[in-house]
């Protein structure tokens, strides 16, 4: 009697869990057949023109693969040493009291709705980019000879940059809680024992402590890439969503493959400009998995790999 | 080579001589170090600072009862939007809460069999996927699909898709953290497999059940892109679950890119309300798992 | 217990969610002519209060041009009948799109349906004029609030991209008494599917054939440049916080956001003001096509770059868009009705609104169409 329920039971639990791969699945063969046609018209020219012209029926996302690497280029070029930076002060040399609450208010980052990073962007962000940050690039960095191009054109505010920026803002808590559970995790005989050679505190940090727990750093880095790569509202309401110019320049109102689903989706009014668009979808969902399944491993991996007697 | 480290008079005499510059060097990176924690806690400041000031203004009576005014006219409020968001919530945690116990359930307590491990694999993938491809998932499925319009069940099944691996991850964590010996003592006492999770395992994990359940709500209710496809947004007060329906992100995004200014101040409201809510939120579990440590 | 508990009120909670409880309705005027005299059938027109078999609550979505008006519509129609009808701007494109995809109930577009998009519908469509409206070019230049002078090639050379500063002699030429600086040009234009960009792109393809060759016009286009903002709702925001934008929004949204707007030289060769007056003045002389069966003639729909020496070049119509038959009867009772108040009652709200009421031919065109919608064969709207 109770071994059939037992079953049952068993059996219950096990249908609802098969569902999320379940989903999993219905997820990539919902997309890949809603992208068919677009697939099978131009195959891997898709990915290397930028024209995008609905009235011609002419589509390559070039552009919008160009913009998402560029802001989460930036975004982890701005974030890392910031919130690697911070997890270090943290772990290693904030005074001890202090170390739990400030690591907590940074991580309350992450709690911040995406929507809300928007409004902020929008209203507060991107009148100072364009107002002061983006002139003051231009007229400093924008002058240096190969650099500068990346700072050419006019600073409208709405851009690439900004959308890095966001982005940045938006990862850091993700980096800086990995960072520092990597750090704790590097057990406290490689400090003592650098310092028994008559190391300062930072030479130990660096010489000891970082190169054991870089490949846990990097896998969070990895976890913040996967994060800009995915976010979709606050980017789209900065990013500019116009251009399909790759020239180089960082002031240029770009667009991320998210922010193009995110604008066109709703109205792409022909099946080829509808499955182009969806194929934009497949694109993430294959980067998503690479990325999240690379990032998973290496934080893992650095983790178990402490030795016995370690004080986590 | 240690030994030459600490061997007398020539690595002494360095040290004397390096020492300053060492010293100096260090409280240089010290000194960086201290300017990035300072820049994290300003972001955060900065943005809920924002969020307060601006939001505040908003907030009335009018706003949380009534419903929004004709573009452009003054007044009015979000208060289709709130229900929305709440009963979003409701169906949504209804479907996703019990499919992420069971599935952590499965991997942790099921290990040996086949399938916990593809199990565990997809919520962690899903968990990784831009909120807008489950969108567009769930538009094909159910909007397009099944229902054949935009309505409030799509963007239900929308967040629950979102909130799965939430769910599944930290509870997982938390069964696993439940001793073998009680598990052990119970089979040993001739307690059926399924008697030993619901009457031992989950209730010594419950305060990280309560945790995960009430995060993935929290996540949820901050989520806009995959609900512009599902949801579409209503502003009407309605809780059919075959209509559109609105949400505070979706009123925020609406309102947010409008160049109306009495919409932005309510967009900062709403945005201080869900803020506050989370917060709240966050701040119960955090008094609530501290009652349960044991 | 205390999940059992949790899980039994969640469990009471969706199903009292899933039995779509009706939301409290609006207090409605009783239903008046109710008296012995007249038998005004309560589902007919004109609208006059409730009719008991018409659904309660309606889906439309589309134009952003429209949708200040559309919701003062359905705010009034709401009070009127106590049937709720959302309507969410998300543009022309998006609103074509989910009527084709069957996803809401009725649209709404500025610009007709191309052969592909009538073809992609099944069974059909009626377009409903509902009242004209002026785009006009909005632009962002710090100490200059006087309304510039823009001849037809100077709009399409910003546009182009080939006029780059507002100091250009092609803009500066024809505005001897504004001092325009030597500001960097941002075009600002609809990131989103937009009737608006349609009838602008319209108007553009038929003043410069460069622009035609190059970009051509629909409700999306590839763009030579500029910055994307979403609805009318977005550019706006874009040009009022972007000191040097240009871009084009419908009238009311110029004037609500108290950002200035500018005059184009029409047809006549003389620089109108975008007044009501002048907007109406493009429909003269104007016979609607048959409004349901646009395939092929698209063209005749269009009223951009009128004859008439005082008409405003960049008027237009907006449409909603219905289905031929509709298979639930209350569904299409509802629309026509809303319909029908918008095209008469409605039209009292246009000015206020900075839109142009239809000229009375073309109310006369929307009945007809309105007459002609069935459900399951039979007429909706009773005689």
């Amino acid at each position: 009697m109770t071994r059939t329920f037992d079953r049952a039971f068993a059996t219950g639990v096990a249908a609802l869990a098969l569902l999320v791969p379940l989903t999993l699945a219905a997820i990539a063969v919902l997309l890949v057949i809603a992208a068919w046609r677009s697939l099978t018209t131009f195959g891997l020219s898709y990915f290397t023109t930028t024209v995008w012209d609905p009235v011609h029926f002419v589509f390559g996302a070039a552009a919008y693969v160009y913009g998402t690497v560029v802001t989460t280029v930036v975004a982890v070029a701005l974030a890392t040493p910031i919130a690697v930076g911070a997890a270090i002060y943290l772990t290693e040399f904030a005074p001890r009291a202090v170390r739990a609450p400030v690591a907590f208010t940074i991580e309350l980052l992450a709690y911040i709705p995406s929507i809300v990073y928007g409004l902020w962007a929008i209203f507060v962000m991107v009148p100072v980019m364009r107002g002061v940050v983006e002139p003051g690039l231009q007229a400093t960095l924008g002058q240096v000879p190969v650099i500068g191009r990346l700072f050419s054109g006019t600073p409208i505010g709405l851009d690439l940059l900004s959308g890095g920026v966001i982005l940045a803002i938006m990862i850091l808590p993700i980096l800086m809680a990995v960072s520092r559970e990597v750090l704790l995790a590097v057990p406290p005989t490689q400090r003592e024992a650098m310092i028994g050679l008559g190391a300062t505190r930072w030479e130990a940090v660096s010489r000891a402590v970082l190169p054991y727990a870089r490949p846990g750093i990097i896998g969070g880095a990895v976890l913040g890439v996967a994060r800009a790569f995915g976010e979709t509202m606050a980017v789209t309401m900065v990013v500019g969503n116009s251009s399909r110019d790759i020239s180089g320049s960082l002031f240029i109102p770009g667009y991320t493959m998210a922010s193009a689903i995110a604008n066109q989706f709703v109205e792409a009014d022909s099946e080829l400009y509808f499955s182009a668009i969806v194929e934009i979808a497949v694109v993430l969902l294959l980067v998503g998995i690479v990325v999240n399944g690379v990032a998973r491993v290496l934080i893992r991996r650095s983790i178990a790999d402490r030795p016995a007697g370690a004080v986590v | 080579m240690a030994l030459a480290a600490i061997a007398p008079s020539s690595a002494i005499l360095a040290r004397h001589r390096v020492r300053p510059r060492r010293r100096v060097a260090e409280g240089v990176v010290i000194g960086l170090l201290s300017l990035a924690t300072l820049v994290g806690v300003a972001l955060l400041v900065t943005i809920l600072g924002y969020v307060v000031v601006r939001g505040l203004p908003a907030i009335d009576l009018a706003f949380f009862t009534e419903r929004p005014k004709p573009f452009g006219e003054v007044g009015g409020g979000i208060a289709p939007s709130l229900i929305g968001t709440v009963l979003l919530a409701v169906v949504s945690g209804a479907i996703a809460i019990p499919i992420g116990i069971a599935s952590a359930i499965f991997v942790v307590e099921y290990r040996s069999g086949r399938f916990a491990g593809p199990v565990r694999f997809a919520a962690e993938l899903i968990a990784g996927l831009p909120s807008i491809v489950i969108g567009v998932f769930v538009w094909t499925l159910l909007v397009r699909g099944v229902v054949g319009h935009y309505a409030a069940i799509a963007g239900a099944v929308a967040l629950a898709v979102i909130m799965v691996p939430i769910v599944a991850r930290t509870v997982e964590e938390v069964l696993r953290l439940v001793p073998h010996s009680l598990r052990e003592a119970a089979l040993a006492l001739g307690a059926p497999r399924w008697k030993v999770i619901m009457s031992i395992v989950l209730p010594t994990a419950r305060a990280g059940v309560i945790t995960a359940a009430v995060l993935a709500l929290a996540r949820s209710a901050g989520e806009t892109a995959p609900l512009l496809l599902t949801a579409l947004g209503n502003d009407f007060f309605s809780t059919d679950l075959l209509r559109p329906i609105g949400a505070l992100p979706l009123q925020i995004y609406r309102y947010a890119i409008s160049p109306y200014d009495d919409w932005h101040t309510k967009a900062w409201g709403a945005s201080l309300v869900l803020v506050v809510v989370i917060g709240a939120v966050g701040m119960l579990l955090r008094v609530v798992a501290r009652q349960r440590v044991r | 217990m205390k999940k059992a508990l949790i899980a039994l009120i969640l469990v009471f909670a969706t199903l009292l969610a899933a039995c779509g409880g009706s939301p409290p309705a609006a207090t409605s005027n009783p239903t008046t002519g109710a008296t012995a005299a007249t038998t005004a059938d309560p589902c007919g027109v004109p609208v006059k209060g409730r009719c008991p078999t018409e659904s309660t609550a309606l889906t439309g979505a589309g134009a952003t041009f429209p949708a200040p008006i559309y919701t003062k519509w359905v705010d009034e129609y709401n009070k009127l009948t106590s049937v709720q009808i959302n309507y969410q701007a998300v543009g022309s494109g998006g609103g074509i799109k989910s009527f084709t995809d069957k996803t809401v109930d009725f649209g709404a577009s500025d610009v007709p349906l191309t052969d592909a998009q009538i073809d992609a519908i099944g069974g059909g469509l009626y377009m409903v004029p509902t009242v004209m409206g002026a785009v006009v070019p909005t632009y962002n230049i710090p100490n200059v609030t006087a309304s510039l002078k823009f001849t037809p090639d100077a709009l399409a050379g910003m546009f182009l991209g080939t006029i780059t500063r507002w100091s250009d002699p092609k803009i500066a030429g024809e505005n001897a008494g504004v001092t325009l600086p030597d500001m960097a040009i941002t075009t600002v234009h609809r990131s989103d599917g937009s009737g608006t960009t349609g009838v602008f792109t319209d108007y553009l393809s038929k003043i410069s054939a460069d622009w035609k060759t190059k970009v051509g016009s629909a409700t999306s286009v590839n763009w030579p440049g500029g910055v994307g903002g979403s609805g009318n709702a977005g550019v706006a925001g874009a040009v009022k916080s972007t000191p040097g934008a240009v871009g084009y929004v419908e009238l009311i949204y110029a004037i609500q956001n108290k950002i200035s707007y500018g005059v184009v030289k029409n047809a006549a060769g003389k620089y109108v003001e975008a007044s009501l007056d002048a907007t109406t003045k493009a429909a003269d002389g104007f016979t609607m096509p048959d409004l349901g069966n646009l395939r092929g003639q698209q063209a005749k729909i269009s009223i951009t770059n009128a004859a008439n020496a005082d008409a405003w070049p960049i008027s237009t119509f907006t449409f909603l868009i219905v289905a031929k038959d509709y298979s639930e009867k209350g569904k299409a009772q509802a629309i026509l009705r809303f319909a029908w108040y918008g095209t008469h009652d409605g039209q009292s709200f246009t000015k206020d609104l900075g839109y142009a009421p239809l000229p009375s031919g073309v109310v006369t065109s929307a009945e007809a169409v309105l007459r002609a919608v069935t459900s399951g064969g039979f007429p909706v709207l009773p005689k």
